[in-house]
């Protein structure tokens, strides 16, 4: 009985049942196949006061560098950052989520709120749970933090791949990056040294990562909370011999 | 004005011959027992405040909250029964959360009076129902500035500057009406609300009490949150004063 008053008043979204999600072909439409516009690498550091975490700001359709404007790096609640490489739907989706969560925990206003282990503990949970129904969301998630002086930093993938680090990468700063990481970071890195250190990774990202654009953001978590910087371009350098007269060795179309 | 409804007033699917739901108005009843609820609309906000009638001293002081937040934009303050009022709020956190999940904003504190409004009135339609013991005043703050509204069990929702029920309701009505609200700003308002719950607090009948405030404001980022405790303490102790006062003349 109770169903029918509840009808009244909420519209339910009638579920389309297309059986098994993995065979049938009405029902693929309905799972995450492929990345359609994809975020290239996220490069995050613990340093002395916090978090410090990277992302150029450029999502890619394919192999065209259609969105340039696109912010990859979010605060989530008081003590965390979030970001973001991978399918840009699906980050605004989780966003989405987030931001729901975030809300019913500040609205039992009882003096707590959710910390970066929290919800990176949550993320993992959404994340696993959607990839054992083979309906990824096709992000690999950096989720960085300090609360009551504790700084966590910790990445989860699409495949619900869930750990912590002092130094965590995405995509292609996997290889780049962290062995940059690996040899140059301390626990008791400054501020400055920690941007330097980030933008070094950053730089060589630029240059051998294709789905990168000079165009980035570094944000900053410390106890006092969430600074994300204004969008700025690394100084980079082309002028190698190699470069002055590229057909030097080849001379002609073929 | 207590007619006795005999032989009408044992269904709320039933008219008295004088047109009336007498289960409604038995409901309104359980919402004038309890402790009074006060809510004004200022110059820049809303304040509301509410008389925790504390009926055990083995109570934990700030636990059993009567203000709940709905949304960020907007809080709601219940009298009644407690736990009919938990209902509603989860009702009104649910259609927020609906609305701004489907439209992309917050929703505006009309479209959420009505529809609380309209699941207060539905429980007065089915037999198998009972209306809800509990009256709601929603406060919120939205693109046409601060709203106030009442719901009642009836399922009436009405908007308004300042709004009271529960036990000293007429009382608090008549202090109401003195203030200038369109002239008052929110902190200012902050300590009127409780200048008239400490007043028409009856020492006689119930005697301890807890006061609980909230604000949605400027200063508060137009946010519904409790009333920072320093200005609460500032409002509880010019309450007091006021009340010496009078007590001395």
């Amino acid at each position: 009985m109770l169903l029918i008053l509840w009808g009244v008043l909420i519209q339910f979204t009638i579920p389309i049942d297309n059986g098994d999600a993995l065979k049938n072909a009405e029902a693929d439409s309905q799972r995450t196949l492929y990345p359609y516009v994809t975020g290239t690498s996220i490069v995050a550091i613990k340093y002395k006061d916090g978090v410090l975490m990277a992302s150029d700001m450029g999502g890619s359709y394919g192999s065209t560098l259609r969105y340039k404007n696109i912010e990859r790096v979010k605060a989530i609640g008081k003590h965390s950052l979030l970001g973001a490489s991978g399918e840009i739907s699906d980050f605004q989706e989780i966003l989405r989520y987030l931001d729901e969560l975030v809300l019913n925990d500040n609205m039992w206003d009882d003096g707590n709120s959710l910390g970066p282990k929290e919800v990176h503990n949550y993320l993992t949970r959404v994340m696993y749970n959607r990839r054992n129904k083979f309906n990824p969301l096709w992000n690999t998630l950096v989720l960085g933090g300090v609360k009551n002086g504790e700084i966590y930093l910790g990445m989860v993938s699409m495949i619900g791949v869930s750990f912590e680090d002092n130094h965590v990468a995405t995509g292609f700063g996997n290889h780049l990056a962290r062995p940059i990481l690996r040899d140059e970071w301390r626990a008791d890195l400054s501020f400055e040294d920690g941007v330097k250190l980030l933008e070094k990774c950053m730089r060589v990202l630029l240059y051998r990562d294709r789905s990168a654009i000079n165009k980035l953001q570094i944000a900053k978590i410390t106890e006092e909370g969430v600074t994300v910087s204004q969008p700025y371009s690394l100084k980079t350098f082309w002028e190698f011999q190699a470069f002055h007269n590229p057909t030097a060795g080849a001379q002609g179309s073929w | 004005m207590s007619s006795i409804g005999t032989g009408y007033d044992l269904s709320v699917t039933t008219f008295s011959p004088d047109g009336r739901v007498f289960q409604i108005e038995y409901a309104a009843k359980a919402v004038d027992n309890s402790g009074t609820v006060v809510g004004i609309k200022c110059k820049d906000g809303i304040v509301m405040g509410v008389e925790k009638l504390i009926a055990s001293k083995m109570m934990l002081p700030r636990s059993n909250r009567r203000i709940h937040s709905v949304h960020r934009h907007a809080g709601m303050a219940v009298a009644g029964l407690a736990a009919d009022g938990r209902q509603i709020v989860a009702r009104a956190k649910s259609e927020a959360r609906s609305y701004e999940s489907v439209y992309g904003d917050a929703v505006p504190v009309k479209e959420l009076s009505e529809r609380v409004a309209s699941y207060v009135h539905l429980c007065t339609l089915y037999w198998w129902l009972r209306p809800f013991g509990c009256g709601v005043i929603l406060g919120g703050y939205d693109k046409d500035g601060p709203q106030l509204y009442m719901i009642e069990p009836s399922g009436i929702s009405y908007r308004y500057f300042g709004a009271a029920i529960g036990k000293g309701k007429q009382a608090a009505k008549t202090e109401i009406e003195k203030l200038k609200l369109s002239e008052m700003t929110c902190k200012e308002g902050v300590i009127e609300v409780a200048k008239i719950i400490y007043k028409l607090h009856d020492e006689a009948k119930d005697k301890a009490f807890e006061l609980e405030m909230s604000w949605i404001c400027e200063d508060s980022k137009r946010e519904h949150q409790k009333v920072p405790d320093d200005l609460l303490e500032e409002a509880k102790t010019a309450a007091k004063t006021a009340l010496e006062e009078m007590d001395a003349d």
